[in-house]
C-alpha cells in the first residue's frame, strides 16, 4: 500500500464498500471481484442493476467483463504503459479536471510530460488494448460523475506493484474522481486483516499506526507508553528479506505467526532453504502446513471462533469478533505472545484484548477514538481520533494526508515483468484465487463439501493454446518454470488468453508457487505473483 | 445516485397516529422506519418488493380494498390501518391456504423456533387442517453439499429465486411449472452443481420456511437449543458480519446477520459453508518440539519456557538484528500489536513484518 500512501497520504481504500452502488462507472482493474471478493462484487452488482458503466483491466476474462465496456484485455505487467495511455487520451481531449488539478494536486507537469510517450499506438503495442476501446475507456472514465476504482493483487503483486498503484491514483487525480461519496479508489485486501495488521504496524519501519521507527519523538512516544528505554531506531527486515538473510546464515531465529511462507511465497525452493537454515523457528498455527515441517517448536492457534478481538476490513472498518467456543488447544495467541515476553523477563499482563486496544488507541492517532465499547454496533472506520469522532465513510473529502494537503502526481515509466516469455518458457503464468477456496487452503480444503466439489488444482489454458499442445480438457500436464515443476489437470477455458495460463496457489499437493517468481517490488517487497514464464508439457 | 436530492418530507397518519416520512418510500418501509409491525413472508430488504404473500395488506381510507404495503408507494395525507378485524381475517385465510398444502411437521423441521411462518401461524392462531386438499408429494432435493430443498415446505414466496436473479445475477434457480405444479427449481431440474450455482446459499438465507436449509447443519440443532453469537468472517478482507451457531460446545451453522451494513446477511460459499474446519481432526491441539526425525508433544509450560529460553540465547550470541517475527494478518488488531511490541521490546530490534506484502 505503499503506493497509495505515497499519492494521497494513506495506504487504504477511500470510500465504504456500500458507495460502490452509488457509482456511476466502476473501473475493475485488476480483481476477479467475483471470486475474490464475492461480496464486495454483490455491490457491483447492483450498481449494474442501476445502470453503471462497467470498465474492465484484466489479462483474464473474468466474470465481470461480461458486463464491461469495454473489457482491456492487457497483457500481464503492462498496467503502467496502460494507466498513461488514459491518461494521455484524457489529456489529449481535454477531459481532465483542471480545477480539482490545480487546487488539490501537485506534480502534474511531471505527469503530463511522462505520458507523452503514450500515445495509443505505441500503448497497443505495448499492452495488446486496442487504440478504440483504450479511447473509449478514457472517455467513459473521465465522464464519469461519480467512478469508482476497483483495484485488486493484479495491481500490485508485480515487481513495479508500488508505481502500479501510484498510476492508479494519477489516473483518479486527473479527473478528479476522489475526495467524494461513491467516487474514489478502492483497494480490494487479500486476507481478512491485512488493513489492521498494516495499520498495527507489525511492519519494519513503523510503529502501530503508520508513525515511523526512525523518528526519535515517535520513539520516545512508544518508549513512554511501554515502560521501556532505547526502542531500537534502525529500521528492520522485511519478511522476504529476512528470509534471505537466513540463507546466507546472517539471520537465526524466527517466530512465524499463522503464515505459511513455505506454501504462499514465491519460489518455494528458496524459502525451503532459507527456513531450513535457520537456527530457530518457532510457527504458530491452527493446522501442520508446508511451514510447521521446517519448525523447531510447534505451537497450535486458535481460530477466529476461539477469541475475541477485532479486524480491520478493507473500507478501514474495525470491528469485534467474539469468542464463541473455548480455545482448542487452551490459549489464544495473544495470550501465547504475552506469557513468551513475560518468561523473557518483560512482562506482559493484560485483562484481555479490550486492554489491548485501549493501548492502541493511546498510541496511534488514526485509532485514537476506538474502544471495545463503541464497536457493539456496526463498528467504527478509522482515521477515529477522538472517542466522540464517528469515524470515516469517505477519506479526502477536504485534504490529502500529505504534507501541504496535496495529492501528489508520480511520473511512471513502463517497465514490464521480470521474467518475459522465451522460446524455452513460452507461456506467462498469472496466479491467484478462486472463489472456494483461501490462501493456502488449510482451513478452506478442510471444510467436507469445498473438498469434495473443488478438491484439485487445475490449469486454466485456453483453446487456441490447448489445441496446439494437443491437451484436452482433464488431461494432466506438466508446468515447468526455471525455478522448478508441478503436475496439474488442464482445464481448457476462455477465460485465459492466448499465450496466458492461470493457477491458484490453495493445494498443498500441487505448489504453484514452486514455479514463481523471485522478482519483487523494490519497494515494498510484494513478489511478482501475477507474471512469470513457464512451458507447459502433456504428462 | 450519491448525489441525489434529499427526498421531500411528506405527512401521513397510521393507525391514528401522525407521522413524517420521505417520499418514494413504500407503505411497508415507513412503517417497518416507524416501528409498526406488518406481517410480510415474501418481502426481503434485499430484494425488490414482490407482492406475492398478501399478508402485507393494509387499509387505506378511500380506497375499497385492502393493498399490499411492500409494494404501495406512500402518498401525502394518507390514512393507513395495519391492524383490523377485515385484515386479521384476510391473513388467517392467506396463512391457512399456505398451510394446507404444507406438512406442519414443525416437530421434525430444521427451522422450528425460527420460522417465519410458524411464528405467523402462532400468532393468528391458524388452524393447519382449515382447508382439506391435495398436497405436494415431491421428494427433498439435496444432490450436493451445501443445500437441501425440500419443496413440500416451499410457500412460493420467491424470496430464493429472486435473490440469485437480483443479487446474485446468477439465475441458477427460476420459478417453473404453473398453478399447483408451480414451483421454484433449477433448468431442467438438474441438481445443483459448480456448473449452474455458486454455492453461496443467498437463497437459503432468503426462505422464511423450512424448505431451503443449510445440508451439513441437519439435525445439529435449532431454534433456542443454539447460542448465536455475532463475529466476523476470517475469509478475505470485507469484514461480512454473520452469527456462529454453537451448540455444546461446537459450532454446527452460519446464519446471516441482516442488520450488518457490510453485507445485509448475503455471504460467499466460504462465510457461510467453512467453518468446518474448527473442529476438524487435524487442529493442533497440544505444542510440539521437534526432536530426532519427528515432533513429541509437550506442554504449554515446557513449550513457552523453550521458546523464551531459545530466543534470549541467541539473542545474547548473535544480537538483536539475527531474530524477528512474522506476524499474521490472518490475526486480530490486537495480536497484531502484542507481537510488535514483544519484537520491539524483548527481541530488541525492527525485524517485525506481517504477509500484506505476500
Amino acid at each position: 500500500m505503499a503506493g497509495l500512501a505515497t499519492s494521497l497520504g494513506a495506504g487504504a481504500a477511500s470510500n465504504s464498500f456500500d458507495q460502490i452502488e452509488d457509482a456511476d462507472t466502476l473501473f475493475i482493474f485488476g480483481s476477479n471481484t467475483s471470486e475474490a471478493h464475492p461480496m464486495i462484487s454483490l455491490h457491483v452488482n447492483k450498481a449494474i442493476r442501476r445502470g453503471a458503466r462497467i470498465i474492465v483491466a484484466d489479462p483474464r476474462r473474468i466474470e465481470l467483463a461480461k458486463y464491461a465496456d469495454p473489457w482491456l484485455n492487457l497483457k500481464p505487467g503492462t498496467n503502467i504503459a496502460l494507466l498513461n495511455g488514459l491518461i494521455h487520451v484524457i489529456l489529449e481531449e481535454g477531459l481532465h479536471n483542471r480545477d480539482f488539478i490545480e487546487k488539490r494536486t501537485e506534480g502534474f507537469e511531471e505527469l503530463k510530460e511522462a505520458v507523452k510517450g503514450y500515445t495509443p499506438e505505441r500503448v497497443e503495442e505495448i499492452t495488446g488494448v486496442s487504440k478504440e476501446k483504450l479511447v473509449r475507456a478514457a472517455r467513459a472514465y473521465a465522464g464519469a460523475k461519480n467512478a469508482m476504482i476497483l483495484y485488486g493483487l493484479g495491481v500490485v503483486e508485480h515487481s513495479s506493484g508500488t508505481e502500479n498503484a501510484m498510476a492508479i491514483a494519477n489516473l483518479a487525480l486527473v479527473c478528479g474522481h476522489i475526495g467524494r461519496p461513491a467516487t474514489g479508489i478502492m483497494a480490494l485486501r487479500g486476507q481478512n486483516n491485512v488493513q489492521g495488521a498494516s495499520d498495527i504496524g507489525p511492519t519494519p519501519t513503523a510503529f502501530t499506526g503508520y508513525q515511523p521507527v526512525t523518528d526519535p519523538a515517535v520513539r520516545a512516544k512508544f518508549e513512554k507508553a511501554w515502560g521501556v528505554a532505547n526502542l531500537p531506531s534502525k529500521p528492520g527486515l522485511k519478511s522476504v528479506e529476512m528470509l534471505d538473510e537466513a540463507k546466507k546464515g546472517a539471520f537465526k531465529g524466527l517466530f512465524i505467526l499463522a503464515e505459511d511462507p513455505a506454501h504462499t511465497d514465491p519460489d518455494l525452493n528458496h524459502i525451503r532453504e532459507a527456513l531450513s537454515a535457520l537456527e530457530f523457528l518457532v510457527v504458530q498455527d491452527i493446522f501442520p502446513t508446508e511451514t510447521t515441517k521446517f519448525a523447531h517448536v510447534i505451537l497450535p492457534g486458535a481460530s477466529f471462533a476461539e477469541k475475541d478481538g477485532t479486524f480491520t476490513s478493507g473500507e478501514r472498518r474495525i470491528q469485534k469478533i467474539r469468542k464463541a467456543i473455548e480455545p482448542v488447544a487452551g490459549m489464544a495467541e495473544w495470550q501465547v505472545v504475552c506469557e513468551i515476553s513475560t518468561r523473557m523477563g518483560y512482562p506482559m499482563n493484560y485483562s484481555g484484548p479490550a486492554e489491548v486496544m485501549k493501548e492502541i488507541a493511546g498510541v496511534a492517532p488514526i485509532y485514537g477514538g476506538i474502544s471495545y465499547a463503541r464497536l457493539e454496533g456496526d463498528g467504527i472506520q478509522w482515521p477515529c481520533p477522538t472517542k466522540d469522532h464517528p469515524g470515516t465513510t469517505t477519506l479526502y473529502q477536504e485534504t490529502f494526508a500529505r504534507p501541504g494537503g496535496r495529492a501528489r502526481f508520480v511520473a511512471l515509466e513502463h517497465k514490464g515483468p521480470a521474467e518475459t516469455p522465451d522460446a524455452q518458457y513460452p507461456f506467462i503464468l498469472i496466479t491467484g484465487r478462486r472463489r472456494e477456496h483461501y490462501n493456502n487452503g488449510s482451513m478452506t480444503r478442510r471444510v467436507k463439501g469445498i473438498a469434495e466439489m473443488y478438491p484439485e488444482e487445475l490449469l486454466e489454458i485456453s483453446p487456441a493454446d490447448a489445441a496446439k499442445l494437443g491437451i484436452d480438457d482433464g488431461d494432466m500436464v506438466r508446468v515447468v518454470s526455471r525455478r522448478g515443476e508441478i503436475k496439474v489437470k488442464a482445464k481448457v477455458f476462455d477465460r485465459s488468453q492466448e499465450g496466458n495460463v492461470f493457477l491458484s496457489f490453495h493445494h498443498q499437493d500441487a505448489l504453484t508457487n514452486i514455479l514463481t517468481s523471485p522478482h519483487r517490488d523494490p519497494i515494498a517487497g510484494t513478489p511478482e505473483y501475477k507474471a512469470c514464464a513457464v512451458r507447459i508439457e502433456k504428462a | 445516485m450519491a448525489s441525489k436530492a434529499a427526498a421531500k418530507l411528506i405527512k401521513v397518519v397510521i393507525n391514528g397516529k401522525g407521522i413524517d416520512c420521505e417520499e418514494g418510500k413504500t407503505i411497508l418501509e415507513v412503517c417497518r422506519r416507524a416501528g409498526i409491525f406488518v406481517p410480510t413472508l415474501c418481502f426481503d430488504e434485499r430484494l425488490k418488493p414482490y407482492g406475492a404473500c398478501r399478508l402485507c395488506l393494509v387499509e387505506i381510507k378511500g380506497i375499497p380494498r385492502a393493498l399490499s404495503s411492500c409494494t404501495t408507494p406512500i402518498q401525502d395525507g394518507m390514512e393507513i390501518t395495519t391492524e383490523s378485524e377485515n385484515l386479521t381475517g384476510l391473513r388467517k385465510t392467506i396463512l391457512s391456504l399456505i398451510l394446507s398444502n404444507h406438512p406442519n411437521d414443525c416437530m421434525r423441521c430444521e427451522k422450528s423456533g425460527d420460522c417465519a411462518l410458524q411464528d405467523l401461524a402462532y400468532m393468528y392462531d391458524v388452524t393447519p387442517v382449515l382447508y382439506e386438499g391435495e398436497r405436494w408429494d415431491l421428494p427433498v432435493k439435496d444432490n450436493n453439499p451445501f443445500i437441501s430443498f425440500d419443496p413440500k415446505k416451499c410457500i412460493l414466496c420467491g424470496r430464493c429465486v429472486n435473490i440469485c436473479k437480483e443479487v446474485v445475477l446468477k439465475g441458477a434457480i427460476d420459478m417453473t411449472g404453473r398453478g399447483f405444479h408451480a414451483k421454484p427449481d433449477t433448468a431442467f431440474g438438474k441438481p445443483l452443481d459448480k456448473d449452474n450455482c455458486l454455492f453461496c446459499g443467498q437463497c437459503v438465507s432468503a426462505c422464511p420456511t423450512g424448505a431451503l436449509v443449510e445440508k451439513p447443519s441437519i439435525g445439529a440443532g435449532r431454534g433456542q437449543s443454539v447460542k448465536r453469537v455475532k463475529t466476523v468472517c476470517s475469509y478475505c478482507g470485507t469484514g461480512c458480519n454473520f452469527y456462529l451457531n454453537v451448540k455444546h460446545g461446537r459450532v454446527i451453522k452460519v446464519t446471516s446477520d441482516y442488520e450488518s451494513p457490510v453485507n445485509s446477511g448475503s455471504l460467499c460459499i466460504k462465510g457461510r459453508f467453512g467453518y468446518d474446519f474448527i473442529h476438524h481432526k487435524d487442529r493442533l491441539t497440544t505444542p510440539l518440539i521437534r526432536e530426532n526425525d519427528g515432533f513429541r508433544p509437550a506442554s504449554w509450560d515446557e513449550a513457552l519456557d523453550l521458546v523464551a529460553r531459545r530466543f534470549v540465547e541467541l539473542k545474547e550470541k548473535y544480537g538483536p538484528e539475527a531474530l524477528g517475527a512474522f506476524s499474521s494478518s490472518r490475526c486480530t488488531n490486537e495480536e497484531n500489536y502484542l507481537v510488535s511490541k514483544w519484537v520491539r521490546v524483548a527481541l530488541g530490534s525492527n525485524n517485525v513484518d506481517n504477509c500484506a506484502r505476500i
